[in-house]
């Protein structure tokens, strides 16, 4: 009988204001997908219709009137190749201390900090710090080595995370059992917690990949330059060379030249870029889970 | 040390010693290597807090307070006052935490606390893929998408069609949603389950209980999400320039406007002398910015963590 009772109660109470709240919430939430799928939609619909081998694999040939963004291709993963180059082993070094090493608190905040600070200051002040510094102050220019360092910088902060965050699901044991056969804390590090770890640092790598295939502000003002000839020379010539990636490419097709269709080729490129190494990362997070 | 080598080292208790003691050495190399990487990230801070000090304090020693409060950016006449452009962007900022905020913590609350699991799990992916579209493809979005539609808008109000404020505002909200639906987002899972229990069991409904415990129990990371969300909006430089029409004229929604970080990408080129310490001012400008923003973020964090003990 009570049991009834309470149940009309219930029954009986519709909540308008509850529905509609929620009702709300979902309509919020469900929006931003919509936004997303939007643009993503939008921006492959009137991309991929420009790309094409010629586009991919030759540079932009003012005579033929053809548009090409090979060199923009090549310079984009010579600063990514450089820069995990520089990034990732301080990266992981940084990490390693930090959770292994750090027995002074004020110390490991002031890194901790410094790293969230790094994280948090915007890619155009990269771009003014990496020309100041790099560019004027240690003479290398306007060139790819000076975007390569900048960005190696700002993808310091993102590959220490990762790695931390992969140094903590270590489990305490594997350490002490390795400190009670006598290996020294160097040892453990190079033979258990690195190799432990190597996916939060894959992580991170990826996700640093991610940041500086979309940078375009600070390598507007420490790389700048244009991409309008083929790759020639060794690898040293380009890197002391300027040359513009694929963002800041994209940014002067749309911005400068007008040119809507080709900065589509490339925001195309760029999302699928985007997209693959967003599921890649997913992809690892899921296995790592299950390890 | 393979197991032959320690075999060896044993015969003679005299090279286990000096085996000890080299392995002590390198124990000790590796220490100080590993403490060099943490520190680089101590010392590029310090790099760029030097530089960019160092680069922006000319214009402000020439120019003092005509520099900041200064409304007439000419760099032609020498004049140097980017007022204009610090009220821009506070305004576009201000203009898109108003949308993002209350958008983004719902989409957040609908993320950690209503959405089963595989749902929330295929949205957290479409947020993570919206933070993951470049700058410059914001901007190209929103000169094709967003800056046409209020051509319309501001022929009705007579004026001229072009990059406006409300643009800008609008691209700045959208870029930073990701930012505040995931840092909301960590701070509602953390809030205990008691606390919503005990408030369900007060006879509060679902919806009071968001409100009235969960959001704000959320409080301070929430807080740090806004945070986090003006940090990004108020260091966009690409994505406002396309968009924002970026004359240096005193900010109307409806009218172009310069924002502080787009003068910097637009004149950098042709900028040289007192015109380029100009532009290096301004990166000092907003890094003082920047830098009260992280410690601001610093300390509600910490006191978030101090409450949740």
């Amino acid at each position: 009988m009570s049991s009834e009772a309470i149940f009309s109660v219930k029954v009986k109470r519709k909540r308008p204001l509850e529905t509609l709240g929620f009702g709300l919430i979902a309509a919020v939430a469900l929006g931003v997908a919509a936004l997303v799928v939007y643009f993503v939609i939008y921006i492959l619909a009137r991309g991929i219709p420009a790309l094409n081998i010629r586009f991919l694999t030759t540079a932009e040939n003012p005579i033929l009137e053809t548009i090409g963004i090979f060199p923009s291709i090549v310079n984009t993963l010579y600063i990514i190749f450089f820069s995990l180059l520089i990034s990732v082993p301080i990266g992981v070094g940084g990490a390693v201390y930090l959770s292994e090493y750090a027995t002074d608190r004020r110390v490991a905040d002031a890194i901790e900090f410094a790293a969230e600070v790094l994280s948090g200051i915007p890619s155009i002040l990269y771009g003014v710090f990496g020309y100041v510094f790099f560019c004027l102050a240690l003479g290398m220019g306007v060139s790819l080595l000076s975007g390569s360092l900048t960005l190696s910088v700002m993808a310091l902060p993102v590959i220490m995370r990762t790695t931390q965050e992969a140094l903590r699901t270590v489990p305490k044991a594997y350490r002490e059992g390795a400190l009670g056969l006598g290996a020294g804390k160097w040892r453990i590090i190079r033979t258990i917690l690195l190799p432990c770890s190597l996916k939060g640092v894959l992580t991170g790598m990826i996700l640093a990949t991610g940041r500086m295939v979309g940078e375009s502000a600070a390598l507007l003002l420490v790389a700048g330059g244009s991409a309008m000839y083929m790759p020639r020379g060794t690898v040293f010539n380009q890197m002391a060379a300027s040359g513009s990636t694929l963002s800041v490419e994209l940014y002067r097709y749309a911005y400068s030249r007008g040119d809507n269709s080709t900065a589509f080729g490339i925001a195309a490129v760029l999302i699928i870029i985007s997209g693959a190494l967003n599921l890649t990362v997913r992809f690892m997070a899921g296995r790592l889970g299950k390890a | 040390m393979t197991s032959s080598a320690a075999a060896d080292a044993a015969k003679e208790g005299f090279s286990i010693r000096q085996r000890r003691r080299s392995g002590q050495a390198l124990e000790g190399a590796m220490h100080c290597v590993f403490l060099v990487c943490g520190l680089s990230a101590v010392a590029s801070v310090a790099f760029i807090c030097i530089h960019v000090a160092v680069s922006g304090w000319p214009i402000i020693a020439k120019y003092g307070l005509d520099f900041l409060l200064g409304q007439s950016w000419n760099p032609g006449n020498s004049q140097f006052g980017v007022l204009p452009m610090i009220t821009a962007s506070v305004a576009a900022t201000a203009a898109a935490m108003v949308v993002a905020l209350p958008s983004g913590v719902l989409a957040a609350v609908f993320l950690a606390k209503i959405a089963p699991d595989r749902v929330s799990a295929v949205l957290r992916t479409f947020v993570d893929l919206l933070s993951g579209i470049p700058s410059v493809v914001y901007g190209l979005l929103g000169a094709i998408l967003i800056v046409p539609k209020i051509f319309k808008i501001q022929s009705a109000a007579g004026l001229p069609a072009g990059g406006s404020l409300l643009a800008a505002a609008i691209m700045l909200a959208i870029m930073i949603l990701p930012t505040i639906i995931s840092v909301s987002e960590t701070a509602l899972r953390a809030v205990p389950k008691q606390y919503e229990d005990a408030s369900l069991a007060l006879g509060a409904t679902k919806l009071q209980c968001v409100f009235k415990t969960t959001i704000p129990a959320a409080k301070s990371g929430i807080t740090a999400g806004m945070a986090l969300g003006i940090g990004r909006a108020a260091g966009e430089a690409m994505a406002v320039m396309m968009v924002a029409g970026n004359a240096a004229i005193m900010p109307s929604l409806l009218k172009p406007a310069r924002l502080l970080t787009a003068s910097i990408p637009i004149e950098w080129a042709y900028s040289s002398g007192v015109h380029r310490e100009a532009l290096y001012g301004i990166g000092l400008v907003l890094f003082v910015f920047i830098m009260a923003l992280n410690i601001t973020v610093r300390r509600i964090m910490k006191k978030g963590a101090g409450q949740g003990e």
